[in-house]
């Protein structure tokens, strides 16, 4: 090739400093879920010693022992976990999709204003105190598992990401059930779901995520242990000695002997863990609601 | 015609529910801005106290400090995260092999994945003043611990590299679409030109990312008053001699709620927010109308 050997060499550098700075940056991003990894198995006294580091100084499964001799508390926040994600995922996606479906309908006459009245809720609130006042006073649904479901069911971003879906969808299907005449809701429930499965995909998974990370929630309206959901019960286990003891209450350790270092590491991994093996197949469908998200602003 | 639209309305009508329970009535509460509590009266029977809540957070200086740091550290957030992931998305997209720039975005973008409580951990694993890694590598090196944790300027670094840590690999995601978009041949011109990458980059890449890169931008302005209250809580939490540097509206009034059950105040500050937030989105809008009317939100 007579393109000169400079062009070469700039692409050269060009290639070498793209892979060093994506590869720096996969690397920075691994790191701290190594470090945990590495200090969830050290030895609680090579912790004290040396501090948490890249590898364990002195291998031990301690701490993974004790939380598996007494897994009724993680367990138990596994279970209001799972719970808390599947019915807020599918009551979630039942709103979404009708309002979505509602508003996408060209022939319903109050489609803008109905999309105002949901657009709205995304740039003004009644801030924090008055929700919660609401919620804690007036619904009473304090301590109870639907104060960590019913607040974000949905909001105005899903809502638009499923219309889109919706916008591929062509207009003729509708007109064609019509004619066949059924009606809205059978079209929906018939025509317009089968079609829309992607969009229920993408929306219900971050919809799921949510669920799964939420722990402010839980911080704000839940008083009972046993309606803790993981995330919260990690986040207490981290900031409360007395919490890890009554998360490992039938090992009976007494704090100043609990392997605290090592505990909080093991249980972050435990917390984790179901994220990092369902994330490769749950991520393309996140993917796709980011891309189908910015292309509509 | 009323009867067509009939099973509609039916339909929308737990969504419409939904709404309303959840977000317009909370919004009565805002009343409480302008009120002394007493939990016994409940929302409307409170004493009316005109404007001393508001008077108060501005007196105490909180109101400034809080509202300088929500705009400051949007601004570091944005310009640091998007820059990056800009960057990041360029040299993935030239990446030869599909399946190369699949695994490097598949790792960026696992820590969107993993909640806030567990970026807490990594924090603590990193930056704890006797066990954390940096310090254990500063001391094998003879050097000082950093006291992290009651350092307060270092906090405008760690929290936006947290940040970075965390949405990188999504922004990424953002703007690679927008890369995907540009037509093969123009990047086929470039090369029969004889351009090297860096010149295709420049003159090609850079110049199709821009659009997407000014509409994160506008919509990041009009949301510039919210914080992240997870990062920031979890990051700092109730770690007081970190506030100067660290306090932002959203943790403000978390704990004024929170901690002091100050209601007055809380639901004040958070009024302000909301207020001061609208006319920025409004303003935002008004602003890309001016511009480009077909780019505007409403």
């Amino acid at each position: 090739m007579m393109l000169s050997t400079k062009t070469g060499m700039s692409d050269f550098i060009y290639k070498l400093t793209s892979y060093v700075v994506v590869t720096a940056v996969a690397l920075l991003c691994l790191l701290p879920v190594i470090l945990v990894f590495s200090a969830s198995f050290s030895s609680e006294e090579s912790i004290y010693q040396y501090g948490y580091t890249l590898f364990p100084k002195s291998f031990s499964l301690e701490a993974y022992r004790i939380v598996f001799e007494s897994p009724q508390a993680l367990l138990g926040a596994y279970g209001v976990t799972l719970i808390v994600t599947g019915v807020g995922t599918l009551l979630g996606l039942l709103i979404t999709s009708l309002l979505a479906y509602v508003i996408w309908r060209k022939d319903f006459p109050y489609r803008n204003h109905l999309a105002f009245f949901i657009y709205f809720t995304s740039i003004f609130s009644g801030g924090l105190v008055p929700l919660y006042i609401w919620i804690v006073r007036y619904l009473e649904i304090k301590d109870t598992l639907w104060a960590l479901i019913l607040p974000n069911l949905t909001n105005a971003w899903n809502i638009l990401i499923f219309r889109s879906f919706l916008n591929a969808t062509p207009a003729s299907l509708v007109e064609a059930a019509k004619i066949d005449g059924a009606g809205d809701f059978t079209i929906y429930r018939r025509v317009i779901l089968p079609v829309a499965i992607p969009g229920l995909a993408v929306v219900g998974m971050f919809q799921a995520l949510y669920y799964w990370n939420d722990w402010y929630l839980a911080k704000l309206y839940i008083d009972s242990e046993h309606l803790y959901p993981l995330q919260f019960f990690l986040y207490r286990i981290l900031n409360n000695l007395q919490a890890m003891q009554e998360a490992i209450a039938s090992a009976g350790i007494p704090i100043p002997d609990m392997p605290s270092q090592s505990l909080k590491m093991a249980m972050t991994m435990l917390v984790a863990t179901p994220v990092f093996f369902l994330f490769p197949f749950v991520q393309r469908f996140l993917v796709k609601g980011i891309t189908v998200g910015s292309v509509k602003g | 015609m009323k009867n067509k639209s009939q099973t509609l309305l039916l339909m929308a009508l737990p969504g419409i529910l939904y709404f309303l329970i959840f977000h317009y009535i909370p919004m009565i509460g805002i009343v409480l801005s302008f009120k002394k509590f007493h939990p016994a009266l409940g929302i409307l029977g409170s004493p009316w106290i005109g404007m001393k809540n508001f008077e108060f957070i501005l007196r105490s200086g909180a109101l400034g400090r809080v509202t300088i740091n929500t705009i400051l550290y949007n601004i570091i957030f944005f310009l640091t995260n998007d820059v990056l992931a800009v960057f990041l998305a360029i040299f993935i997209a030239d990446m030869a092999k599909r399946s190369i720039q699949k695994f490097y975005q598949s790792i960026l973008f696992l820590p969107y994945f993993l909640s806030f409580v567990v970026l807490g951990v990594f924090a603590y694993n990193l930056m704890n003043y006797e066990y954390g890694v940096i310090n254990t590598l500063l001391q094998s090196l003879g050097m000082h611990p950093v006291d992290f944790y009651n350092t307060k300027g270092l906090w405008y670094f760690i929290l936006p590299l947290f940040n970075i840590w965390k949405y990188v690999g999504y922004s990424s995601i953002i703007y690679m679409a927008a890369i995907v978009g540009i037509e093969q041949e123009q990047f086929e011109a470039a090369r029969i030109d004889g351009a090297t990458k860096w010149q295709t980059v420049k003159s090609i890449v850079i110049p199709a990312v821009i659009p997407t890169f000014v509409v994160l931008l506008l919509f990041r302005v009009g949301q510039m008053m919210r914080g992240q209250f997870d990062l920031f809580y979890n990051l700092v939490g109730n770690n007081s001699p970190l506030y100067d540097t660290t306090d932002v509206v959203d943790t403000f009034v978390f704990r004024a709620l929170v901690n002091n059950f100050d209601i007055g105040i809380a639901t004040a500050t958070g009024f302000y927010q909301s207020v001061f937030g609208l006319f920025l989105v409004l303003g935002v809008n008004a602003l890309v109308r001016a511009i480009n009317k077909e780019n505007s939100l409403f």
